[in-house]
C-alpha cells in the first residue's frame, strides 16, 4: 500500500492550487476560505480514506435502480393497455412511417425501383434552387458541393438522412417553439414558467435524454427525432422570446396608441422587428438538432453519425473522420444558408438585391430546370445511383495514413500528457472526491459552494446533492465530478492564454476567431474522433474532448470581456507606467471577470455534456452507467438513475457557478447565455 | 444584365444536364431494372424488407453481411442493416423494427421477456450458427510463456501491480468490453477479491488493439476476449483459468465467481417475421458455418478494411458449395 | 407677427375639428396594490415618503385639469414631474389607478377595449419623443400603419398617407426607410402617422427633445403651421419652457406628479405660484412673455393722451421701440377704455434685467 500514498501524496499540494486558479483573481478573501476548506478536508481524508465511498461493488445495485428497472418493465409491458405509453408508441411509428416514405423519395431504393423516387442528380439539383431560393447563389454553391460530396464519397444515403432527419425535427420546432417564443415573449407570467424549464433542459446533457425517449418511442428514427426535437427546441424559445420582448417599447407604445389589437402587434410589429433575432434563434436551433442527430446515432438514429460510431467501434479512424468531416461540411452549410437566408430576407424586404421580378424569372428557369433534372434522374440510372467509387475509402486510408502519422510523431507527447496529467490532477483529484467518506466530501462540498456562492449556492448544492445521495451512485458522481472539474480548470486556462493573447493581440484574434467559430460549429460528437486517435480509449479522451469542445466558447467569452475593457481605462494605467503583466493582472482580467464568470460557466456545462458522452470511449463513471444501461436490459435501472444523477450535477454545477458568478459581478442571466452562438451546447444558451 | 447572365447559366446548366443524360443513356434504365426487380419478386415469393440487427463486434457483422448479401441477391429482400446493441436489438422484435438477431451469445433473461411461455412470444429461437463462443479472461502469447503461472487465477494477485495503468487507482487493470456484451468480469473480480480493477475498453477493436500491443511491445495485459474471433490466427491469446462454470453459478449478477460457459450460438428471429414466411426465414433456418469461416469473413472486415458488403460478396463467391446447401 | 395671433381663442370651437378634454382626479400610483392607497393618509406623502413606507411610486397625483378644443396645452416638468405618465393616461397607453378623462363625448377611463381601440384609431393619435417608427416599413407605410390597422384596403390608405406626406414636407421620400432620414424628417413622419388618421385630439410627448436645437426650432414652427391649418386640440408635453412658452396657450407646470400651476405663459412668468416656477421661470426672457398687463400702471389723471395706444395683450418687446421713441408714456387701451399706462421706466426695467444674465436657452425661445 506504500505505493497508494505515493500517488496521493501531491494532492495536498496540486488539488488546492488547481481549482481555484481560473477565477483566483474575484476575491481574495473567498478564495482564502475555499482554499481553507481543502486544506482541511485533505487533512480529515487522510485519516478516514476509504471509508463510506458508497462505492457499489460489482454489480450490486440499488432499491431506486431496481425500481426504475421494473418501471421501465412496466411501460414496455403496457404497450398496449396504457394510453400514454400507446399514443407516444404511434407517435414514434407515425414518425417512422413518414420518415420512410420521405426515405423512398430522396435516398433509399422504393421497391421495386432499385433508386429512390428521385435520383441523386433531381435531388441535388432541387437543394442547389431552394440554396438559390431562400439565400444566394454562393449558398447554392455551397449546398451543391455539399451534396455532390455525400454521394462521391459514398455516404448519400446517410447525408440526406441526416439532413431530413435534422429538417423535420427543426419544422417541428418551429410549430411547437414559436408559439411558445411569442408567449416568452409577451407575458412576463408565461416567461416566469418556462424559462426554468428551459434552464433544466439546457443543462441536461445530450446523452441523457436518449434512454428515456427510446422506451417511449421507440428505437431508431423516432427516437432520433424526438430527441433531436426536445434538445434544439430551447435556443428558439429562449433567443426568440427575447427578440419578441426586445423589441423597442417606443414603437409597440407608438404603434399602440394607433389602435392596434394584440394580434395586430404582434403580427405587424413585433414579430418583423423581432425576426433578426428569431433567425439567430433558428440558426442556433438547427445547429442544436444537428448535433443531436448525430448523437442520436446511438439509438440506430439514420444519419452521418452511423458510419462514424460503426467506424469509432472498428478503431477505423480514416472511416470515421470521412463522415466526420462531410457531418462538418453539414454544418457549415446548414449554418451559413441559415445566416444568408435571414440576411436576404431581410434585403429582399428593403427591395434591395435581386428585384422582385428578375428574381421570379431566375427562380422560374431554374425551376424549370430543377424538373428537367428530375425526370432525368427518374429514367437514367447513372443519374439516380451515384457510382460506385472508391474515393471514400481511398480517403479514409490517406486519412489513415495521415493520421497513423500524425499520432506516430506526437503519440509520445500524447502519451506522456496523458500520463502527466493523470498522475499530476486527476488521480490525486479523484482520490480526495471519490475516496472520501461521502460525509466528508459532502460538507467539503456544502463549504466550498458556501464559500464561493453564498446562500444562493448552498442551497442547490444541499438539494441536488441529497438526491444524488439517494439515487446511489455518489461514488461514480464523484469520478465524473473529479473529470469535469480537470477538464475545466484546463479549459480555463487555455482560455485565459489565448483569450487574453487575442484581446492583446489584432492578429491572433484575426488568426484564432475563424478557428473558433468552426469549432463552435462542430456537432459534438466529432471531436472524439481525432482525440481518440491520439489518446486511444480511457478517461483522458473524454477529458480532452471535452477541453476541445468547451474551450472555443469559453476563448470567445475571455477574449470579448477583456476587449470591452474600455481604452481609456488602458490609458490611464498605462500612463502610471504599468507593465504588460500588471496591465493584465491589475486591470484587464479583474474588469473582465463578469465575462470569466460566465466563460467558466459554459465551459463547466459543456464539459460535463461531452464527459458524459465520453461513456462511449471507456471514460468511467457515470457516462459509462448511461451507456451500460443502454446496453443491457438488467441494467437499465442503473442507467437511468445515471441519467437523472447527470442532470442533479449539472443543475448543481450551473447554480453554483452562477451564484458565484453573481457575487463576482458577472451576471449569468438568459441574455449572456446566448450572446455566443452555442452550437450544441448542453446548458445553456 | 445580371438577370441575364444568370439566365445563361441556367440554360447551361440544363444542357450539361441533359448531355449528361443522354450520354449515360446507353447503360441500363431504372424501368429495366424495376420490371426485373418485380419480376424476382414473384418468382420467388416477396422477401420484402429483413431488418436486421448488427450487434458491435465483428464476428457478429460476418454473419450478418453474409447472410443479408445472400437474402438480397437470391431473394430480393430489401436489406436494413441496423447497429443496435444486443439488448435494444431484442426489444425491438415486438415492435417490428428488428426481424433477426444473427448471433446470439446467450442472453437467459431477454428469453424469459420475449420467448413463447414465460415471454410475450415476440421472439423465436431459429437454431445454432455452427459456431462455438468461449467466452473468458484472456492474455497475451508472450506473457503466458515467460510467467505460466499467470494462467491460473490464483496466481493473478501475484502480478497486480505489473498490470497497473494510470486508469486502475493503484490496482492492476483487467481491461473489460465493450459495456454491452454479456460479461461478469466485475463480479468475477470482487468475489475472488482479486487486487483488480475492471476498465473498460469500449470497444471490440480497442481491445484487439490494446492486445496487439501488448503482445509487440511485451506489456502486461489481462483482459475479456472470446472466440471465434480472427484475432487469433494473429495473435493466440491464452486463456486463464477461472473456477469452472456450472450450472446456476450466473444466475445471480452480483454473485458470480466461476468461468463462462461454452456458448452455443444461436439465431433468434422475430416471431411475425418467421409467420410471414419470406424466402429468406429458410435461408436463416439452414445458415451454419465454422468459427474458420466466420474468423475469415471477419478478418476481410477487421484487419484488411473491407466494406462488410464485398467482404461477404468474397466469401459467398470462394464458398459456393456452402452456400448452395443454405440455398436448400 | 405675434403667437397671439396664431392661437385661437380657447372659445373658438367653430373654427377647429378639435375636441375637448376634461381629466378629473387623476392619479397613477406604480407598485403592488396601489390602488388602496388613494383616499387613505398615506396618499398625502411626499413621494419619498410613500416608496420608503409601501414601495410604490406616485407617478400622477391628483391632477384636474380642461382643454377646450382647440387649444394648445402644454404640460410641463422636469424630468420625472410625471408629464410623460399623464399623457399616457389619457389613452391609457398606461392605465390610470384612479380618476377620469374625458375626450370629447367618450370617458375613456370606463371605455372597453374596443371601445378604447376605436377612440385611439379615430380620435387621438401621438407623437413619441423617439418616434417609433418600424424599421421594416417604408416611410408611406409608416404613415399609413393606423389606417392598416383600421383595415383600410392597400390603395386607399397609400393615398391617404401620401397627402399627409405632403402636408407635413417629405414629398419625394414616400418609398424611404426612417433609418435612411435625419431625426427631424422621421419626426415629420411621426407627426404625418398622428395626422393621417384624421384624429380630432393630438397628443405629443415631448416630441422635439431628441433633436438639435435649429431643427427643434423648425419643428416647432411646423406645429405652429399645422395647428392653424388643421386645428386640432393638442397636448404638448416638454421639459423645455421655451418651447412651452413659444407653443401654449395655456401650461400647466408639474412637479412630482402634481399640479403646481396652470396658466397663459405669461400668467406663468408673470405671475409665478411659487418659488419653483419662479426658479423655472427666472431666465426666461420676460420681455418676449410679459404683455404691458404686466408692467402697466393704472393711469393717473395727469397722464399724457399723446403716448402710442396698444393693448393690454401686447408683448414688451414689441411694444418696447414705439414707447421709448415716444416722449409720452405708452396709453393701454382694451376694447376703447383706458386701463393702464406704461412708463418707458417699466419697459426698461423688463428688458434690461434680461441682459445681465443671457443664455443659450433664451436664444432658443427666440420667436419668429
Amino acid at each position: 500500500m506504500s505505493t497508494a500514498t505515493d500517488t496521493t501524496t501531491p494532492a495536498v499540494d496540486t488539488t488546492p492550487a488547481a481549482s481555484p486558479e481560473p477565477e483566483a483573481r474575484s476575491g481574495p478573501s473567498r478564495w482564502v476560505l475555499v482554499v481553507a476548506v481543502v486544506v482541511g478536508w485533505v487533512l480529515l481524508w487522510l485519516v478516514v480514506r476509504g471509508q463510506d465511498t458508497l462505492q457499489l461493488a460489482g454489480r450490486e445495485r440499488t432499491d431506486v435502480m431496481r425500481w426504475l428497472g421494473e418501471f421501465r418493465d412496466g411501460v414496455i409491458a403496457s404497450r398496449d393497455t396504457n394510453a400514454l405509453v400507446a399514443f407516444t408508441g404511434a407517435v414514434g411509428e407515425g414518425i417512422r412511417t413518414l420518415f420512410g416514405e420521405l426515405q423512398q423519395v430522396f435516398s433509399l431504393p422504393a421497391f421495386p425501383r432499385p433508386v429512390p423516387q428521385i435520383g441523386w442528380l433531381g435531388v441535388v439539383a432541387l437543394a442547389t434552387w431552394a440554396g438559390t431560393a431562400v439565400a444566394n447563389l454562393r449558398i447554392a454553391v455551397l449546398v451543391a458541393v455539399t451534396f455532390v460530396s455525400y454521394g462521391v464519397l459514398g455516404y448519400w444515403e446517410q447525408g440526406i438522412d441526416l439532413l431530413l432527419v435534422t429538417g423535420l425535427s427543426v419544422a417541428a420546432v418551429v410549430v411547437i417553439g414559436m408559439p411558445l417564443a411569442v408567449a416568452v415573449g409577451t407575458s412576463r407570467r408565461a416567461r416566469a414558467v418556462i424559462t426554468p424549464v428551459l434552464d433544466a433542459m439546457q443543462t441536461m446533457p445530450t446523452f441523457v435524454y436518449l434512454l428515456p425517449v427510446v422506451l417511449f418511442f421507440g428505437i431508431g428514427v423516432s427516437s432520433a427525432i424526438v430527441c433531436t426535437l426536445v434538445y434544439a427546441l430551447p435556443p428558439l424559445i429562449r433567443i426568440g422570446g427575447y427578440g419578441i420582448s426586445a423589441v423597442s417599447t417606443s414603437a409597440i407604445e407608438a404603434t399602440d396608441s394607433t389602435g392596434q389589437t394584440s394580434w395586430q402587434r404582434l403580427r405587424k410589429v413585433q414579430l418583423p422587428l423581432a425576426r433578426t433575432t428569431i433567425v439567430v434563434g433558428l440558426n442556433q436551433s438547427t445547429m442544436a438538432a444537428l448535433s443531436m442527430a448525430i448523437i442520436a446515432s446511438y439509438v440506430d438514429g439514420p444519419g452521418l453519425g452511423e458510419p462514424v460510431l460503426s467506424a469509432l467501434i472498428r478503431n477505423d479512424v480514416g472511416a470515421s473522420l470521412v463522415p466526420g468531416l462531410l457531418i462538418v461540411l453539414t454544418a457549415i452549410m446548414l449554418d451559413r444558408a441559415t445566416t444568408a437566408a435571414s440576411e436576404r430576407a431581410e434585403l429582399a424586404a428593403r427591395g434591395r438585391g435581386l428585384r422582385g421580378r428578375a428574381r421570379t424569372v431566375v427562380l422560374g428557369v431554374g425551376g424549370v430546370v430543377v424538373l428537367v433534372c428530375v425526370y432525368l434522374s427518374r429514367t437514367y440510372l447513372p443519374l439516380a445511383a451515384w457510382p460506385e467509387t472508391s474515393l471514400g475509402r481511398d480517403l479514409a486510408d490517406t486519412l489513415d495514413s495521415a493520421t497513423d502519422a500524425v499520432v506516430g510523431v506526437l503519440g509520445g507527447a500524447g502519451e506522456a500528457l496523458r500520463n502527466a496529467i493523470s498522475y499530476g490532477l486527476l488521480n490525486p483529484m479523484q482520490s480526495l472526491l471519490a475516496e472520501s467518506p461521502w460525509w466528508l466530501a459532502a460538507s467539503a462540498l456544502v463549504l466550498v459552494s458556501a464559500a464561493l456562492g453564498g446562500l444562493r449556492a448552498v442551497v442547490p448544492t444541499v438539494v441536488f446533492g441529497t438526491g444524488i445521495l439517494l439515487l446511489g451512485l455518489w461514488h461514480s458522481t464523484m469520478l465524473t465530478l473529479t473529470m469535469v472539474l480537470v477538464a475545466t480548470v484546463l479549459v480555463m486556462v487555455i482560455a485565459l492564454v489565448l483569450g487574453v493573447w487575442m484581446a492583446r493581440s489584432r492578429r491572433v484574434d484575426l488568426l484564432l476567431r475563424p478557428l473558433l467559430d468552426a469549432g463552435q460549429t462542430i456537432p459534438a460528437f466529432c471531436y472524439l474522433i481525432p482525440v481518440l486517435a491520439l489518446f486511444g480509449f480511457g478517461r483522458f479522451a473524454a477529458i480532452a474532448a471535452a477541453i476541445v469542445y468547451a474551450a472555443p466558447a469559453a476563448i470567445k467569452l475571455v477574449a470579448d470581456g477583456v476587449r470591452a475593457v474600455p481604452e481609456t481605462t488602458l490609458e490611464a494605467s498605462r500612463s502610471t507606467g504599468t507593465t504588460s503583466w500588471q496591465e493584465i493582472t491589475q486591470v484587464q482580467l479583474p474588469m473582465a471577470r463578469g465575462s470569466l464568470a460566465l466563460a467558466a460557466n459554459q465551459g463547466l456545462l459543456y464539459v460535463l455534456a461531452m464527459i458524459v458522452i465520453g461513456g462511449l470511449v471507456g471514460a468511467q463513471a457515470l457516462g459509462y452507467d448511461v451507456v451500460l444501461g443502454f446496453s443491457r436490459s438488467e441494467e437499465w435501472g442503473l442507467g437511468a438513475a445515471a441519467g437523472i444523477t447527470i442532470v442533479l450535477l449539472g443543475l448543481m454545477l450551473d447554480r453554483v457557478a452562477r451564484a458565484a458568478a453573481d457575487r463576482t459581478g458577472g451576471r449569468v442571466d438568459a441574455r449572456s447565455r446566448f450572446t455566443l452562438p452555442r452550437r450544441l451546447s448542453p446548458t445553456r444558451t | 444584365m445580371r438577370t441575364s447572365l444568370k439566365r445563361s447559366g441556367r440554360l447551361a446548366a440544363a444542357a450539361a444536364c441533359a448531355t449528361l443524360a443522354l450520354s449515360a443513356c446507353g447503360s441500363s434504365s431504372i424501368d429495366e431494372q424495376t420490371s426485373e426487380n418485380k419480376e424476382n419478386a414473384a418468382a420467388s415469393g416477396d422477401c420484402g424488407e429483413l431488418n436486421m440487427a448488427v450487434n458491435p463486434w465483428v464476428g457478429y457483422q460476418a454473419d450478418a453481411y453474409v447472410v443479408g448479401t445472400l437474402a438480397k441477391e437470391k431473394f430480393g429482400c430489401t436489406v436494413n442493416y441496423k447497429d443496435l446493441k444486443e439488448d435494444v436489438s431484442w426489444q425491438g422484435f415486438g415492435t417490428g423494427e428488428v426481424d433477426l438477431v444473427i448471433e446470439d451469445w446467450g442472453h437467459p433473461d431477454l428469453e424469459k421477456k420475449f420467448f413463447e411461455g414465460e415471454g410475450d412470444g415476440s421472439a423465436q429461437d431459429l437454431g445454432p450458427t455452427g459456431n462455438e463462443g468461449i467466452i473468458g479472461w484472456y492474455v497475451p502469447p508472450w506473457l503466458a510463456e515467460k510467467y505460466p503461472d499467470i494462467l491460473d487465477h490464483e496466481n493473478l494477485d501475484k502480478y497486480a501491480q505489473q498490470f497497473k495503468t494510470s486508469e486502475s487507482g493503484g490496482k492492476g487493470q483487467f481491461l473489460g468490453a465493450d459495456p454491452s456484451y454479456v460479461q461478469f468480469d466485475e463480479a468475477i473480480v470482487s468475489n475472488l477479491d482479486l487486487d483488480f480493477k475492471v476498465v473498460f475498453s469500449g470497444s471490440e477493436a480497442a481491445s484487439i488493439e490494446a492486445f496487439e500491443k501488448a503482445e509487440k511491445d511485451k506489456e502486461f495485459l489481462i483482459g475479456y476476449f472470446y472466440e471465434p474471433q480472427w484475432l487469433f490466427a494473429e495473435v493466440p491469446l491464452k486463456k486463464v483459468e477461472l473456477p469452472d462454470y456450472e450450472d446456476g453459478c450466473q444466475d445471480d449478477p452480483a454473485e458470480v465467481a466461476c468461468d463462462y460457459p461454452v456458448t452455443t450460438l444461436k439465431k433468434v428471429a422475430s416471431t411475425s417475421w418467421v409467420e410471414e414466411g419470406g424466402p429468406a426465414v429458410d435461408l436463416v433456418k439452414n445458415f451454419e458455418w465454422t468459427n474458420d469461416d466466420q474468423n475469415e469473413v471477419a478478418k476481410y472486415i477487421a484487419k484488411d478494411k473491407m466494406e462488410p458488403e464485398a467482404a461477404a460478396q468474397k466469401w459467398i463467391e470462394e464458398n459456393p458449395d456452402k452456400v448452395e446447401a443454405w440455398l436448400g | 407677427m405675434t403667437a397671439t395671433d396664431a392661437r385661437p381663442t380657447p372659445d373658438a370651437t367653430g373654427r377647429t375639428g378639435g375636441a375637448g378634454l376634461e381629466v378629473r382626479d387623476l392619479w397613477k400610483i406604480f407598485g403592488p396594490k396601489a390602488d388602496r392607497i388613494i383616499g387613505t393618509p398615506d396618499a398625502e406623502l411626499s413621494r419619498a415618503d410613500l416608496k420608503a413606507k409601501t414601495g410604490c411610486v406616485v407617478g400622477v397625483k391628483d391632477v384636474s385639469f380642461d382643454v377646450a378644443p382647440g387649444e394648445v396645452f402644454v404640460v410641463m416638468g422636469l424630468s420625472g414631474s410625471g408629464k410623460s405618465t399623464l399623457v399616457r393616461c389619457l389613452t391609457r397607453l398606461i392605465e390610470p389607478t384612479h380618476g377620469t378623462v374625458r375626450i370629447g363625448d367618450d370617458e375613456v377611463t370606463s371605455c372597453s377595449e374596443s371601445q378604447l381601440r376605436e377612440l385611439r384609431r379615430h380620435q387621438v393619435s401621438m407623437v413619441f419623443q423617439h418616434f417609433g417608427l418600424l424599421p421594416h416599413k417604408q416611410v408611406i407605410d409608416n404613415v399609413a400603419y393606423g389606417l392598416e390597422v383600421r383595415g383600410m384596403s392597400k390603395k386607399e390608405r397609400r393615398a391617404k398617407a401620401g397627402e399627409v406626406v405632403d402636408l407635413v414636407g417629405l414629398s419625394g421620400y414616400e418609398t424611404s426607410y426612417p433609418d435612411q432620414l435625419s431625426g427631424g424628417m422621421q419626426q415629420r413622419v411621426g407627426l404625418a402617422r398622428a395626422l393621417a388618421g384624421d384624429p380630432s385630439m393630438l397628443l405629443f410627448d415631448e416630441p422635439f427633445s431628441a433633436l438639435d436645437p435649429l431643427i427643434r426650432r423648425d419643428m416647432q414652427n411646423e406645429v405652429i403651421r399645422l395647428h392653424r391649418e388643421v386645428g386640432k386640440t393638442m397636448v404638448f408635453i416638454t421639459h423645455d419652457l421655451a418651447e412651452a412658452l413659444k407653443l401654449g396657450d395655456r401650461i400647466m407646470i408639474l412637479r412630482d406628479g402634481e399640479v403646481v400651476q396652470v396658466g397663459t405663459p405669461d400668467e406663468v412668468v408673470g405671475a409665478p405660484a411659487d418659488d419653483y416656477v419662479a426658479d423655472f421661470t427666472s431666465d426666461v426672457p420676460r420681455s418676449h412673455v410679459l404683455t404691458l398687463k404686466w408692467v402697466m400702471r393704472p393711469p393717473r389723471p395727469d397722464d399724457s393722451s399723446e403716448g402710442p395706444v396698444m393693448s393690454s395683450s401686447t408683448i414688451v418687446r414689441e411694444a418696447a421701440q414705439a414707447a421709448l421713441a415716444s416722449d409720452h408714456p405708452v396709453r393701454v387701451v382694451d376694447d376703447g377704455e383706458l386701463v393702464g399706462i406704461v412708463d418707458d421706466d417699466a419697459i426698461l426695467r423688463v428688458v434690461v434685467a434680461e441682459q445681465a444674465p443671457p443664455s443659450a436657452r433664451q436664444g432658443s425661445g427666440e420667436r419668429r
